[in-house]
């Protein structure tokens, strides 16, 4: 069974977009993040609903519209191991 | 103790020294500034012997208070003044916690602010001091205070530190009698500080609105460049030392910042093109 | 003592004066109790300016332990693989709990409880989760593991945050050895996972941090935490024989009585008559408590170096503390 990810619900973040990146307050740990695509995309994701690499994969490829899909979970996979560094996102 | 208290804009000092040198310049060079409100002091400084057998003998100050700097090199006697000034911007930068603290020197005209910020030896002590003397009003040299709530810039009209150069520059342009003792033999070279001009001190608990920021560098060929919004906010989270312990508020202050405030990186090679620089861009911003 | 008679007596500081309120809010932040009194004196009438700097000490509290309350989440998700039971200790397990010191207490460091034998595979979890030793060098590594009652500290690379790990709650060297295995046996679970120690342990533990393990230093804010503790245990039946057996248990009995003969000396903490007998070192310890003038200055350095030298002939024998000695001046010179 793959491992599932989630994220704070998305009140728990305070998002300015600053020259198409986030500057994200993170109000459970006090720390400011400033994110890059698809690392937003991917909280916002994993605040509505718990998933896996692949399921991430599906939901970026539909808001972005591409049909890579496995070249998505490669860099989603990539941006989880900094994400969970960060606290913004905790394993399930 | 010998004892010296004073407001400086929102925040009231006590300065306690194991000596009376110190006191007697700080009530030099702040004489007919007001008292801490309600006689109530917001930080405590304390110039105190390292060791209890260094206040006669080759006296040594440390630099003590509500908030100390463990490892901090403790400092001659004749530097006693410029311990006293360390030791309140230290309250400053670690205890502050109403307004965001920016390190950046402000100035103020027509109700609105020039908020200079950058690296020490940047420029923006003397370039504040210098427009001070040229209808600005100074606000502040070393700390800008933003009010998390109204988002305005609120004066903190310290006497100003000039180093080496610029302290022969404003020699010229202000009166002697506003100048503190000469320090020479600093780890930063020769130090002297300026007494803001009576308007300054006179205004102090005028707020006002920021209308431009810059990043100055001196001794670079004359250039103006915009700067990017993250940028921007990345390098003031980086002037400031107590965004972090403001939480929410400090970061809705410096978005705001950020996004209503024009801002741009300038190099200049002396003060005149630098001064020249802020005319043409403060004029611009007016419109 | 202005701090100690606010605290227990909040009307009384109506009678404060500018200088008055300033030795206050001066003493208040030596002893990092600014926060509590902050709390303690909400919404009375005070000068404007003492109310805007305690306001400010609240939100500054606050703030405080959402961050202590961060690290310890983060520590939580690098230990939850390992399935060991993880014990708060201290200001952040006030927090986490919201026990009654928990308002307005400044939180320092995150300490953690562990049972020993976890405790390879703990730092294992924490070092690969981005903590890192903040004294590297092998003298104190060893010491450290070998005698202390807890891991040397280790910091966050990222957050700079330390960490204490601890697995007992004095060091194998002291003279009287708690039992670590009751403590973490009897501790409580918490809506997280993370564990805080039983109602009694934890008034131990705040007792023997205090006297049998330092010099005394924060002493004030550790009696105002035992002071809230002892209160709002206090009409519990059978608290008070529970928390004497408890003492027992552990070997602490003389330091918890100790604790709460001060804390009623100070704050008027309701404690029963068997506990009240004073002694000559009780008035020594009242007085390095209250060892502190209107400028936030310690005083009395005669005091204060016997409770240091105290200390150390309490953690450690004396060979051992000769050899210990011996090594720190040496790396000093070097």
């Amino acid at each position: 069974m793959p491992r599932r990810y989630r994220a704070d619900p998305r009140s728990e973040r305070i998002s300015v977009e600053m020259e198409g990146m986030a500057v994200i307050y993170h109000r459970p740990s006090g720390i400011t993040h400033l994110l890059a695509a698809p690392a937003p995309e991917i909280l916002d994701a994993l605040s509505d609903q718990a998933l896996d690499v692949d399921g991430i994969a599906a939901c970026l490829a539909a808001e972005f519209e591409i049909a890579a899909e496995d070249e998505i979970a490669a860099v989603v996979a990539d941006r989880l191991i900094e994400l969970e560094g960060a606290g913004l996102v905790a394993r399930i | 103790m010998h004892s010296f208290t004073v407001r400086i804009g929102p925040v009231g000092f006590r300065v306690g020294s194991a000596w009376p040198r110190p006191v007697a310049a700080l009530e030099a060079i702040y004489a007919g500034y007001p008292g801490p409100r309600d006689g109530i002091a917001d930080f405590t400084v304390r110039l105190e012997p390292e060791r209890p057998w260094r206040r006669f003998v080759r006296p040594s100050v440390a630099i003590r208070g509500d908030f100390i700097l463990p490892d901090a090199v403790p400092m001659a006697l004749r530097h006693g003044f410029l311990a006293a000034e360390m030791g309140m911007n230290l309250q400053m930068a670690l205890g502050q916690r109403r307004f965001l603290l920016l390190h950046a020197s402000a100035v103020e005209r027509d109700g609105r602010v020039l908020l200079m910020t950058g690296e020490s030896g940047a420029g923006k002590s003397t370039l504040a001091a210098l427009l001070g003397e040229r209808g600005w009003r100074l606000m502040g040299d070393e700390f800008a205070l933003v009010d998390p709530v109204s988002g305005l810039i609120h004066a903190f009209p310290r006497a100003v530190s000039l180093k080496n150069a610029a302290i022969a520059m404003l020699r010229a342009e202000a009166s002697e009698d506003r100048f503190g003792p000469e320090l020479d033999g600093t780890p930063k070279g020769t130090l002297r500080h300026l007494r803001p001009r009576a308007d300054a001190v006179a205004r102090m608990d005028e707020p006002a609105a920021p209308a431009l920021l810059l990043f100055p560098r001196y001794g670079h060929d004359r250039a103006i460049r915009p700067m990017g919004e993250a940028e921007i906010f990345v390098r003031l989270t980086q002037a400031s030392t107590n965004y972090v312990a403001l939480g929410e508020a400090g970061h809705a202050a410096l978005a705001r910042l950020v996004k209503t405030v024009p801002t741009r990186a300038i190099d200049y090679p002396d003060s005149a093109a630098a001064l020249a620089i802020v005319d043409m861009l403060w004029a611009e911003q007016a419109r | 003592m202005p701090l100690v008679r606010a605290l227990a007596d909040p009307p009384g500081t109506a009678a404060l004066d500018g200088a008055g309120w300033t030795a206050l809010i001066t003493i208040a932040r030596a002893e990092q109790l600014l926060g509590s009194l902050a709390y303690r004196l909400e919404g009375r009438p005070m000068p404007g300016a003492a109310a805007a700097i305690l306001a400010d000490a609240r939100r500054s509290a606050e703030q405080q332990q959402v961050q202590a309350l961060w690290e310890a989440e983060m520590a939580r998700r690098a230990l939850a693989p390992l399935g060991v039971p993880v014990v708060l200790l201290k200001g952040t397990a006030f927090a986490a709990a919201k026990l009654p010191p928990s308002i307005g207490r400044s939180i320092g460091d995150l300490d953690i409880l562990v049972p020993r034998e976890s405790l390879d595979a703990v730092e294992a979890a924490l070092i690969a989760a981005g903590w890192k030793w903040v004294k590297d060098d092998a003298y104190t590594l060893h010491y450290y593991k070998q005698w202390m009652h807890e891991l040397p500290p280790l910091i966050h690379r990222e957050r700079d945050r330390m960490i204490d790990v601890h697995h007992t709650i004095l060091p194998l060297t002291a003279r009287p050895t708690p039992d670590a295995a009751a403590l973490i046996a009897d501790s409580v679970a918490l809506e997280s996972g993370l564990r805080i120690l039983s109602p009694a342990d934890i008034i131990v533990h705040a007792a023997v941090h205090l006297f049998a393990d330092g010099d005394l230093a924060g002493g004030l804010r550790n009696l105002w935490d035992i002071d809230r503790l002892l209160r709002s245990s206090d009409a519990h039946a059978g608290f008070w024989s529970a928390l004497a057996a408890r003492a027992e248990r552990h070997g602490v009995t003389a330091a918890v009585a100790h604790a709460a003969r001060q804390a009623n000396a100070l704050y008027a903490t309701p404690i029963p008559r068997e506990w009240m007998k004073w002694s000559p070192f009780d008035a020594w310890s009242r007085r390095r408590l209250l060892a502190r003038d209107g400028w936030g200055r310690a005083r009395r350095p005669v005091t204060r170096l016997a409770f240091y030298a105290r200390s150390h002939w309490l953690r450690m024998p004396p060979a051992m503390l000769a050899r210990h000695l011996w090594i720190k001046a040496r790396d000093r010179r070097g």
